[in-house]
């Protein structure tokens, strides 16, 4: 885990449901004025529902054929994250924190490694024991996938995240491999078996977000 | 001449895979300048040029797994940009 002695300061944008290619860009400019000296910034979003496929992704993880998957109106993104396909759907919080990693000993794996706790944490809050699977990045209850980590990082300052699946239809799911393995993916609110409020979840990863990389919310 | 090389990407990360080339041999490029993106299994990083020069020598190839601490690239420095 990251030892991080200095606070920093970060601001907190709330992008809402927004296509994917549009938190793109915006992470874009965050990272160029992160390099310009502007503050920290995490971006919290749902995206209407995309697949999207990291550099090392492989086309047979596409568990039917990719016409069909347009043909419902799904997008597919091939994008410049780590990683292979996932799945971003309405109800899952994804978190695009752009901070200066020369603050955290430009050290990546660590970075994933926090981002991690940071779903241990939140998901801890709702009374559920998540844990890292030894050789994989990740956060899993029990051999169920709850959150996905891929990043890209530019002069030392990251972008791409975190997703977590809050309150995701997991039935898209079943059309990839997600993250080329094969494992079954939950969310909070199948396992708490309700509707989990988006907005008390975002307030806690707040909180853990501050807690766990040392950041001042400003 | 200034090297490019693969930085330390932090504790246990010993490799990454050329993911793409930013740059071709005889580009002028100017300092922090994106050269290469190196992918790991989980995350991608650009590395950049430390100063400004003349793309001499890329000594890898997209797709090539790479060790730590390797020079990617060669700069010719002193061109005038």
């Amino acid at each position: 885990m990251l030892e991080i002695k200095t606070v920093t300061n970060c601001k907190i944008k709330d992008l809402g449901l927004i296509p994917y290619n549009e938190a793109y860009d915006i992470q874009k400019s965050h990272v160029d004025a992160v390099l310009n000296g502007e503050p920290q910034t995490v971006l919290f979003c749902e995206h209407p529902s995309v697949f999207t496929l990291g550099r090392l992704a492989k086309e047979e993880n596409f568990l039917i054929p990719q016409d069909e998957i347009l043909s419902r109106g799904i997008q597919i993104c091939h994008i410049n994250r780590g990683g292979d396909v996932t799945l971003h759907s309405p109800g899952q919080l994804v978190i695009y924190p752009i901070l200066d990693l020369t603050n955290l000993g430009k050290d990546l794996r660590s970075y994933m490694r926090t981002l991690e706790q940071v779903a241990i944490d939140l998901l801890c809050d709702f009374d559920i024991v998540a844990n890292r699977f030894e050789g994989q990045t990740g956060v899993w209850v029990s051999n169920q996938k709850i959150a996905s980590i891929g990043i890209g990082v530019r002069k030392w300052i990251s972008f791409h995240g975190l997703a977590i699946n809050v309150n995701t239809n997991l039935d898209l799911f079943s059309m990839i491999r997600p993250c080329n393995l094969d494992v079954e993916i939950t969310s909070v609110s199948k396992i708490k078996g309700r509707f989990i409020i988006m907005d008390e979840v975002k307030r806690r990863v707040v909180n853990h977000l501050s807690q766990n990389f040392n950041l001042r919310f400003i | 001449m200034e090297s490019i090389v693969l930085p330390e990407l932090g504790e246990g990360i010993e490799k990454a895979t050329v993911a793409c080339l930013d740059c071709q041999v005889g580009d002028l490029v100017q300092a922090d300048e994106d050269l290469i993106e190196m992918v790991t299994d989980k995350a991608t990083f650009n590395v950049s040029a430390s100063q400004s020069g003349k793309v001499k020598e890329i000594l890898v190839k997209e797709g090539q797994e790479v060790e730590i601490g390797k020079t990617l690239i060669l700069i010719e420095t002193g061109h005038a940009i």
